[in-house]
């Protein structure tokens, strides 16, 4: 249980981490370790295939779209950084707040309603899960990763050539 | 046989990307025009070799677990069309060769998406699906990468997403209750609940949310409009005849109909949704200048005459929306290639700035008459049929104040196109447009074969109903 609470409070600090920060590049490492915390309670959870395909989904093809984003802005001063950052902080003051309460109304819930969950029938292999049970899947993911890289390669291919910076 | 829906376009992609010189790439049109066609082909003659035959090393080395039936049969028909006449606007329009080249590419990947969401029969597979076609559909819109487009494409992006959220929490809700992700299970578990628990309902409310948002339906319409006017016109001929339909429209056909069932809310949720939508639609398009701006806002409005017949429940009405489905894809599809030869030869879109184009552009004016009869419902062109299925199947079922809405927005229909029309083709030739010439043979030709494809389905109306349309009220069981 402890080791639960850790985990939470860590993935709730990286999501804020990831919208109250004013640099770009921070954010995107703040959203990738949110996805990485995630993963590992999925792991805990008994759930190797939402893990595992969290893990791909958002640390795979959501932080290579939002560094090619970010090597399209430009790059800022330490001084104008730390600025924004302030300014930033000071814009969502109210987030981890609202988080706060957002979970102590759903520990509340939770109580009250005590949902089934009945837990899916889980093979512990991972590899069997993602090659035998779930490879339409599997393929789909890969699929999905393929056009993040067409995305990429039409959005900033021929970038310098129509005046842009790499 | 069924798996090589999506292992075919994927193997091209992989084989045109691995050898990327330029005898290849040349070539890569052919390629991507002879996988469209045999799509569409394999549907239209049904080879029994095809559907029957089985190939025991792919399956064993891809054992994709997937269905189909008659409702997916028309989707991979339409699909197969609609992409092949992309295809073809965007070789006409598209003039860079790289870029080009980009298109294709995404235009099949799109296509695997939109295979996949219709042969899989299992709800993440399904979201798996619906993710590869929304992010193609994204690069589509930004392809040529001016202001609009981003901003149609980040509007889109941000909508598309919520949506993702939104049925990413349903799957999870239901994996909570029932255990499972397929249709089956999931389909079972519904038809043996007598009160369904608060959380389903949560669920089932956010996946028709996120689909509603996905079909761009009101009053979740607000990418849409920008994203089909800011799109290069090969994007929204693909994105407005079938992008659109296959991950919001038919995706909430095949869960209502396959997995949820139809209950008296949700029966009242489509009717009310799909009214309000074909009326919004409707008279939005009446004040637009914008020709591309107008023909979403057409879209919005014919969209809800399908979710409308939809919330019929009866078999008539799923045959009925399944036609106007089809029949949706091909005259708007249409309306858009029209839209791109008027933009290609005049360099505006704003009807205001147009008049009298009927002599100097025949065909154009022609194809786009015969479009909007068809999309307002005017015999005996293919239009008119699914329409008098809608609103018999309304009435029957007796929800005769929605059938009437349907006649009512039939007449407001008319009303926009022939003003429109009348703006674009008829009246006085302008003087600047004096020099103004018919479009290029690529661009006439898709026109041409849609308006055979509208004017052929109305004229053999009870060969097609009994071919392909009835046979589809089978799903009900």
């Amino acid at each position: 249980m402890k080791t639960y609470f850790i985990l939470l409070l860590l993935m709730a600090i990286c999501s804020l981490w990831a919208v109250m920060r004013g640099s770009l590049i921070r954010a995107a490492i703040a959203l990738a370790a949110t996805s990485a915390v995630l993963s590992i309670i999925m792991f805990k959870l008994v759930s190797p295939l939402a893990a595992v395909f969290e893990l791909s989904v958002c640390a795979g093809l959501i932080t290579v779209i939002f560094m090619s984003t970010i090597s399209l802005a430009q790059p800022l001063t330490y001084s104008e950084m730390i600025e924004r950052s302030k300014a930033r902080i000071k814009r969502f003051w109210f987030l981890p707040l609202i988080l706060v309460i957002f979970a102590f109304l759903l520990t509340l819930l939770a109580a009250n309603l005590n949902p089934p969950l009945i837990a899916p029938e889980t093979e512990k292999n991972i590899s069997k899960v993602l090659w035998d049970i779930r490879q339409l899947d599997v393929f789909g993911q890969i699929l999905i990763l393929f056009t993040g890289i067409f995305g990429v390669i039409v959005f900033f291919g021929n970038f310098d050539k129509q005046g842009g910076t790499k | 046989m069924l798996s090589l829906f999506i292992l075919i376009p994927f193997f091209i992609l992989i084989l045109i990307n691995l050898f990327f010189s330029k005898a290849v790439k040349k070539l890569t049109f052919w390629i991507a025009a002879v996988l469209f066609l045999f799509q569409a082909l394999i549907v239209i003659f049904k080879p029994i070799e095809f559907w029957s035959g089985k190939l025991p090393s792919i399956e064993k080395l891809f054992p994709f677990s997937l269905y189909i039936d008659n409702l997916a049969l028309v989707m991979l028909l339409s699909i197969g069309i609609i992409a092949f006449i992309s295809l073809i606007v965007g070789q006409n329009t598209i003039n860079d060769g790289t870029k080009r080249f980009n298109f294709i590419n995404v235009l099949v990947l799109a296509n695997i998406g939109m295979n996949g969401i219709v042969l899989v029969k299992d709800i993440f597979s399904l979201y798996v699906f619906l993710e590869i076609t929304a992010v193609s559909s994204f690069i589509l819109i930004s392809l040529n990468r001016d202001m609009e487009a981003l901003e149609g494409a980040f509007k889109y992006l941000i909508l598309s997403s919520v949506a993702t959220v939104m049925m990413l929490t349903s799957i999870a809700l239901l994996v909570m209750y029932v255990g499972d992700t397929s249709y089956e299970t999931i389909g079972t578990f519904f038809k043996n609940q007598q009160f369904i628990p608060f959380f389903i309902l949560v669920a089932v409310s956010a996946f028709v949310g996120g689909l509603f948002i996905k079909g761009g339906l009101f009053p979740f319409h607000g990418w849409l409009p920008d994203a089909y006017s800011s799109a290069p016109s090969s994007v929204s001929v693909f994105l407005a005849g079938i992008v659109t339909k296959i991950t919001g429209i038919y995706t909430l056909m095949r869960l209502i109909i396959s997995v949820f069932g139809f209950s008296p809310t949700l029966q009242n949720l489509l009717l009310i949704v799909g009214a309000l939508s074909i009326l919004f639609g409707a008279f939005s398009a009446l004040g637009q200048k914008d020709f591309k701006r107008m023909l979403a806002y057409s879209s919005i409005s014919q969209m809800g005459y399908i979710i409308i017949s939809l919330g019929t429940g009866t078999p008539l009405g799923i045959a009925g929306a399944v036609f106007h489905f089809f029949n949706h894809a091909i005259f708007k599809s249409q309306l858009f290639i029209n839209s791109a030869a008027l933009e290609e030869q005049t360099g505006t879109r704003n009807m205001d700035e147009l008049g009298g184009l009927q002599s100097k552009m025949p065909v154009t004016s022609a194809t786009s008459l015969i479009a909007f009869l068809s999309t307002a419902g005017i015999p005996p062109l293919a239009g008119f049929w699914s329409k008098l299925i809608i609103i018999i199947a309304l009435w029957n079922s007796n929800h005769k104040i929605y059938a009437l809405i349907a006649i009512l927005a039939g007449v407001i229909t008319l009303a926009y196109f022939l003003s429109m029309n009348h703006r674009v083709f008829f009246g006085i030739l302008l003087e600047k447009l004096e020099n103004i010439k018919e479009a290029k043979p690529g661009i006439l030709f898709p026109a041409v074969l849609l308006t055979i494809i509208t004017i052929l389905v109305g004229l053999f109306f009870p060969f097609i109903l009994n071919t392909f349309i009835l046979p589809v009220q089978s799903i009900l069981g």
